[in-house]
């Protein structure tokens, strides 16, 4: 095994093909564009009668969920079953780790069977990089979501709507509103946003749950919702996290809401014919009002639909990538 | 090594199908050309049957490749769209370049995951001689022996032109 050129990111081959997907940081424009491209043409095979092409015929793919998630681990089993793959789904919160086994003790096994793909969610950030970093050489590796750090097929999926809506991200206000602190979407959105050239991306929330340097990202921040609102073509509501706050960071739901729930009004302030997008789980009453998430204006279960032709691109390109570089280095060992 | 002229090929390709087609009593086939060079031969070859208004379906064929790790998924190419059903229909399959065979037989098996066609005629303007499958085209414009470092390029999609490509010594 060659150690990992400190020059190359990990999640790209010597030919710039993706071979792991970690995170949108560091990813070129083309290639964002590239996994759209290609989200698109599975999004005609998702409206066929028969859902499923062969591409990843005869490969394993393990889903290892060590948090909870019903949408994404879903749509992960779904974009490799129509992938043509064989699909196994582990939750390890509830399994091997409670039993004392560690990470990597854990992974072993799972290489041991086969695997050719694993998707990864944990609640620390970072575990799909060191996953990605120990598991042996081919296996690639796919970030469903680390802590607070990253969710990249989110991002991505969040950018297939967008270009499906608006045609592209040239000319577009797209706000990012809630608790943006915990967010491992927002993370991925506001990269993916500034990779693909959108000129205004803002983040709205209370001063308590805007981190702390969030302009480093080129966003504006607004603890205003009207303000922050104002003529937007995009409004991506986010989930209050409740389960990873420590600490008194809201007065109370009835507060937050009262200041920055989405309610038809306040979406009034928007272009009239703004999207209003959410990762889901939606709290209705929460962040968002039910007439705002059933309105005419709301594409949140198209991100669903369109997350599955995302999933469909990465898992493909990333095996596809693994597959060149193994090829390479048998070339060059010959 | 000159290289024929594509319209001239059209022309006898166009009777050559009129001819198979009748002779299998096929009446009304759709015709579905295989991204990208096969659409606009199958457009060349629909207006030379007088049939230009007719719907073509296009397919791309990336999915269902045996190799695409070595050549990718190219997302550059535009989605497949069949504007009409394929189960129980007689099909006309049409390629610009027949070589190793493997495109046609990704092509049948996207095909059949759209439905059950009653028939599939094929059609390649070029072919090259170096099957890799028993796959070969019912109408053909003209085969062609290459040299090992040789290829063929279309050009299109009006007018169509052929060019040949010496490839670059391998390392």
């Amino acid at each position: 095994m060659t150690p990992t050129d400190a020059k190359r990111p990990l999640q790209l081959n010597d030919q710039g093909q993706l071979r792991h997907f970690l995170s949108l940081d560091g990813l070129p424009r083309e290639l964002l564009t590239e996994i759209l491209d290609t989200a698109d043409s599975f999004l005609e095979v998702g409206a066929r009668a028969v859902k499923k092409v062969p591409l990843l015929r005869g490969k394993t793919v393990c889903n290892v969920f060590f948090e909870n998630s019903t949408r994404t681990r879903t749509t992960f089993e779904l974009a490799a079953k129509r992938l043509s793959a064989d699909v196994i789904t582990l939750n390890v919160s509830t399994s091997s780790t409670s039993k004392g086994e560690t990470l990597t003790d854990t992974l072993r096994n799972l290489e041991a069977m086969a695997a050719d793909m694993f998707v990864v969610r944990h609640a620390d950030s970072g575990a799909a990089h060191f996953i990605a970093e120990h598991v042996c050489p081919h296996v690639a590796v796919i970030n469903g979501g680390d802590g607070r750090h990253a969710h990249p097929t989110q991002g991505m999926l969040d950018m297939l709507t967008i270009r499906r809506h608006k045609g592209g991200f040239e000319n577009l206000s797209v706000a990012i509103v809630g608790d943006i602190l915990h967010s491992r979407v927002a993370r991925s959105n506001m990269l993916a946003l500034k990779t693909l050239g959108c000129p205004d991306i803002r983040v709205i929330g209370p001063k308590t749950l805007l981190p702390i340097g969030v302009e480093q990202y080129g966003v504006r921040a607004y603890t205003d919702l009207a303000a922050g609102l104002k003529d937007v073509d995009v409004v991506i509501m986010l989930r209050l996290q409740r389960e990873r706050m420590q600490g008194g960071l809201l007065p109370s739901e009835g507060e937050f809401y009262r200041l920055y729930g989405l309610s038809e009004q306040r979406l009034a302030l928007a272009k009239p014919d703004a999207i209003v997008m959410h990762p889901g789980p939606i709290n209705r009453g929460v962040e968002i009002e039910s007439a705002v998430a059933d309105g005419a204006q709301s594409v949140i279960l198209n991100q669903v639909t369109y997350g599955i032709a995302i999933r469909m691109a990465v898992l493909s390109m990333a095996m596809s990538g693994q597959q060149a570089q193994r090829q390479l280095e048998q070339g060059d060992a010959q | 090594m000159t290289l024929p002229d594509p319209a001239v090929l059209l022309a006898q390709m166009a009777a050559d199908l009129r001819a198979h087609l009748a002779r299998r009593g096929i009446h009304e086939p759709h015709f579905v050309g295989i991204h990208t060079g096969g659409v606009w031969v199958a457009r060349a070859l629909l207006a030379q049957l007088g049939q230009a208004e007719a719907p073509l379906g296009t397919l791309n064929v990336s999915f269902y490749r045996d190799d695409f790790s070595q050549h990718g998924l190219h997302p550059q190419v535009r989605p497949s769209a069949l504007p009409f059903e394929v189960e129980g229909r007689h099909l006309v399959l049409i390629d610009d370049v027949l070589m190793s065979g493997r495109t046609v037989r990704a092509a049948l098996n996207a095909l059949f995951d759209y439905g059950r066609p009653a028939s599939v005629t094929l059609v390649c303007l070029l072919d090259l001689d170096a099957r890799e499958l028993p796959i070969r085209a019912d109408v053909l414009g003209a085969t062609l022996s290459l040299a090992a470092d040789q290829r063929v390029k279309l050009h299109g999609p009006a007018p169509l032109a052929l060019e040949l490509q010496t490839l670059a010594a391998s390392h």
